[in-house]
């Protein structure tokens, strides 16, 4: 008996492990490119890849097929900038390592191995239709945070999709204090550092030479080769329109640069700019507050006005609660629309918003081919919902990770269940599970 | 249960008439002769009110919103609705029978939704303002763990942006702005209706009770803690509360005998608490620390208006109820630090259910944008376990609750005839994302327009700067 308990604990553990043949149908089908729902769709993944997607797609009669009965069925949603993996508990130290401000390193600090997949950020998230995340490092000692990741939230220990995916550096306000105090001293530190790095690149005998003034170490100099190479975006956090301009700029010096714009809040202000140097862009959509002197343009239209400028725009959620609430992608989605009916405001169409937490930040970071909509050949991450998606509580009923199927249970829908009745019953709280 | 829930209500808020009719507005402790007269060994008459509210409502016309769906604020709902406004009240409210005035500005609201103004019990708005910069910065008095003389009104500064953010964006029509929690007991609130002034008297609810923030938890210890002082643990934060209210029940001790005692502002406004004249609004968490500050409260014989943040409110529901106490909550925050760990996004829809004042709150100059929505994920979450609870109860949440814990109910918070004319015109269901204020008005006056640039204030700050005027 005692070993058949625990056999079923272990099955539990382990339920999740192959990915299944699927076909979703009588979907309403959202693929995720910005273009509309398809009424009476059908997605079919296979090998956990989707395979095909569509109105009048057949399904074959070896895999398994669910009804989705007109309900929304969409790909995950990519955050497009958070922590989550990174952080349990913020004011605990030491289960949040979102940053690394006493390493001696920066841009060469890689955050693949300090993502947890057994945090419960993973599992709220999930539950709330996130399948993927780019995940950036916070502040190091130095201007670069380091190298981030996307990472998928699926309920196993591997949740590293792409890992070095991104350098994250921040200009602005953040990267002068970082730089010693103004913004002269960001570009020249940022600068700096990118010729020594280009330095070691062709000879790395002068980085010997350099000692104890050596501006970076070497593993910094080998992640910002590949970022001067383009082999890794640079994610820069920057809110000021002269700071976004200064920062499209250095593409002139460093013509393989491949920029993505974080945060952007004065972004509308200089559009026309941004849209002409094809740089793509993640914003807070609904940080409306001149809540610093970089930001006193801020707007909910930013968003709307951007990607009417031809900008490829993606929502995230930041300058907020980066590890906990990827959740509110959907809901900041959803506001965008509302303001497309607001006079004066601009929004998003529905079908652009969720382009925009979907297939938009999968190209900001480079891999559109692979995640980020139902296209063939991307990820099988797909979500049923119980209603319109970006919709105030509308939640996922199914969802699949690379074709395997999740669970939607979190650690908050055991103390909810607990807690049904606050009242104890005949033993404690403690005895209920 | 909304039985039970609303005659509680009703016995609170005639609770809160009988406070104001016994104090009269003066101390008790007063003796008749006034402060030009008083000498050394006669207590002084202090001003109640030394900093008085100027505020007054701006210019109102007779207004009617006509087949519009109305949630009324304490859980009615009409559908095909009319609402009367007149001289800065709600004149009347019913269905599609009421009369209409022909000389009135009537507006149709087909298709479109009409609640009381929101109310957030729970703003730092004007203390900690846009821009967040250090010399702007006056939300903590983080100087030593009780400060209960300091008034948040002292700090606020009328020019932030947010207030005028929650205005078009959130329809907030009244908040209570609260001193940080950094301190056990941190100042005094102020409450102010949502219309730009130039100062803050300008602003001040006319008539609202003050509030005393106190924090228990984290906060305190950590501040505190830090500096190397009392109280760097949950027992220090006891200990320095019971110490304090124990030297404020001696004060008023004195005070009732008619004796003679020095000035003392800190003990002024705890005198008032235990005088029932001034309302404990306490930052609190977990629910075994409730429980504990509950028996504070009974040692010292106050009484607490309401819990704020009270994440684990749901695990003492039943506590919460049983004391009367309303409980202010966010609808999913979690994680940020130990005691909001066990965060359920039912939290508020439990509470609810046990049938306690059930506030929905947001602590951020962000979120006061959107407590529709906040509220909104709050319901579905506890549709999803299976409660059933109708739109129109779901905004006692940000109706009558509040206005019942800061002692407003008698004149804001629902939409009752002789009732503030604090309405707001939504242009649709206030629980759809998609949904936006489209007009609000303050004491009848109508204070916002989405459809008119000129109803949109901008504040002194934002003048000349990028984006003035902008939709935002």
């Amino acid at each position: 008996m005692i070993r058949t308990l625990l056999l079923s604990a272990a099955a539990l553990v382990a339920l999740p492990a192959a990915a299944q043949d699927i076909a979703i149908i009588n979907a309403k089908l959202v693929i995720g490119d910005g273009s509309a729902p398809i009424e009476g769709g059908t997605v079919i993944v296979r090998g956990g890849k989707v395979v095909a997607a569509g109105r009048g797609v057949a399904v074959p009669s070896s895999i398994e097929s669910i009804d989705a009965q007109g309900h929304y069925v969409t790909p995950g949603i990519v955050a497009a900038f958070s922590r989550v993996g990174l952080v349990e508990v913020d004011a605990v130290a030491g289960s949040n390592d979102r940053s690394a401000a006493r390493s001696r390193f920066s841009a060469g600090l890689d955050i693949a191995p300090a993502l947890n997949p057994m945090g419960s950020p993973v599992a709220v998230n999930r539950a709330a239709g996130v399948t993927r995340a780019i995940v950036a490092p916070g502040a190091s000692s130095n201007l670069f945070a380091g190298q981030g990741a996307v990472v998928d939230l699926a309920d196993d220990m591997d949740m590293v999709t792409k890992p070095r995916a991104l350098q994250f550096v921040a200009f602005g306000e953040a990267g002068a204090a970082k730089a010693g105090g103004s913004r002269a001293a960001t570009f020249l530190l940022f600068r700096e550092q990118l010729l020594a790095a280009r330095s070691y690149a062709r000879n790395p005998a002068t980085l010997a030479e350099w000692g104890n003034d050596a501006m970076i170490q070497r593993a910094d100099a080998e992640a910002l080769v590949r970022v001067i190479n383009g082999t890794t975006p640079l994610f820069v956090r920057v809110d000021r329109a002269a700071d976004i301009l200064n920062v499209l700029k250095l593409k002139g010096e460093l013509p393989a640069l491949k920029l993505v714009l974080v945060g952007a809040t004065e972004g509308w202000l200089v559009a026309r700019e941004i849209a002409a140097a094809k740089v793509p862009v993640i914003v807070s959509p609904l940080s409306d507050l001149p809540d610093s002197f970089e930001r006193l343009g801020a707007t909910q239209s930013n968003a709307g006005r951007l990607e009417a400028a031809g900008i490829d725009v993606s929502v995230g959620v930041f300058d907020d609660d980066d590890a906990h609430k990827m959740g509110y992608t959907t809901q900041y989605a959803g506001n965008l629309v509302g303001l497309s009916k607001l006079p004066g405001a601009s929004g998003l169409s529905w079908d652009q918003a969720f382009a925009a937490i979907t297939s938009a930040p999968a190209r900001a970071v480079g891999m559109e081919g692979s995640i980020g909509s139902l296209k063939p050949g991307r990820a099988g991450d797909v979500v049923i919902w119980d209603h319109d998606p970006l919709e105030l509580g509308s939640r996922p009923t199914a969802i699949w990770i690379d074709g395997k199927s999740q669970s939607l249970v979190t650690r908050q829908d055991r103390l909810r269940d607990r807690y049904r009745t606050p009242e104890e019953g005949a033993l404690p709280k403690a005895y209920d599970r | 249960m909304i039985r039970g829930m609303k005659s509680g209500l009703l016995a609170a808020v005639s609770l809160a008439f009988a406070g104001c009719a016994a104090t009269g507005g003066e101390p008790k402790a007063a003796s008749d002769k006034p402060a030009t007269t008083a000498s050394a060994d006669q207590p002084a008459r202090f001003s109640k009110d030394p900093y008085p509210s100027t505020y007054k409502g701006y210019p109102s016309r007779l207004t009617v919103v006509k087949n519009v769906t109305i949630f009324d604020g304490e859980g009615g709902r009409i559908d095909n609705g009319t609402i009367i406004l007149s001289s800065g009240k709600i004149l009347s409210i019913g269905g599609a029978d009421v009369a209409v005035p022909t000389d009135a500005d009537v507006y149709d609201g087909t298709g479109k939704y009409l609640t009381p103004g929101v109310i957030d019990i729970h703003s730092h708005l004007g203390v900690y303002p846009s821009p967040s910069v250090e010399g702007l910065s006056d939300g903590n008095e983080a100087t030593s763990p009780v400060t209960p003389e300091v008034w948040a009104e002292h700090s606020v500064w009328p020019q932030d942006p947010g207030f005028t953010r929650a205005l078009a964006n959130g329809g907030v029509t009244t908040l209570e702005i609260l001193p940080g929690s950094a301190n056990l007991m941190g100042g005094r609130s102020v409450v102010l209706k949502n219309v730009p002034a130039r100062t803050v008297q300008g602003m001040k609810f006319p008539g609202a009770p003050y509030g005393l923030k106190m924090a228990c938890g984290e906060n305190p210890k950590r501040v505190y803690g830090a500096k190397g002082r009392m109280p760097s643990t949950r027992m220090g934060n006891m200990a320095v509360d019971r110490q304090t209210w124990a030297k404020a029940v001696a004060y008023k001790k004195k005070l009732d005998e008619g004796k003679a005692v020095d000035r003392d502002l800190a003990m002024e406004t705890l005198a008032g608490v235990l005088a029932g004249e001034i309302r404990v609004q306490n930052h609190c968490y977990r629910a075994d620390e409730m429980a504990q500050v509950i028996d504070m409260s009974h040692e010292f014989g106050y009484k607490i208006a309401a819990f704020h943040h009270a994440v684990e409110a749901y695990k003492i529901a039943d506590l919460l109820k049983k004391e009367d106490i309303c409980v202010a909550m966010w609808a999913d925050w979690w994680g940020f630090k130990m005691e909001a760990y066990d965060s359920v996004p039912e939290n508020i829809a439990l509470v609810y259910k046990a049938g306690a004042c059930t506030i929905v709150h947001s602590d951020d100059a962000n979120q006061i944008q959107r407590l529709n929505q906040e509220a909104a994920k709050a319901l579905a979450a506890g549709r999803r376990m299976g409660m059933e609870i109708s739109d129109e109860q779901a905004w006692t949440w940000l109706g009558i609750n509040p206005a019942k814990a800061i002692g407003l109910a008698d004149k804001i918070g629902s939409l009752k005839p002789g009732k503030m004319a604090d309405v707001v015109l939504w242009n649709g269901n206030p629980f759809s994302v998609y949904t936006r204020p489209e007009k609000v008005w303050i004491d009848g006056a109508l204070m916002f327009d989405a459809n008119d640039p000129k109803r949109r204030p901008v504040t002194d700050f934002e003048l000349g700067q990028p984006g003035e005027g902008d939709v935002k």
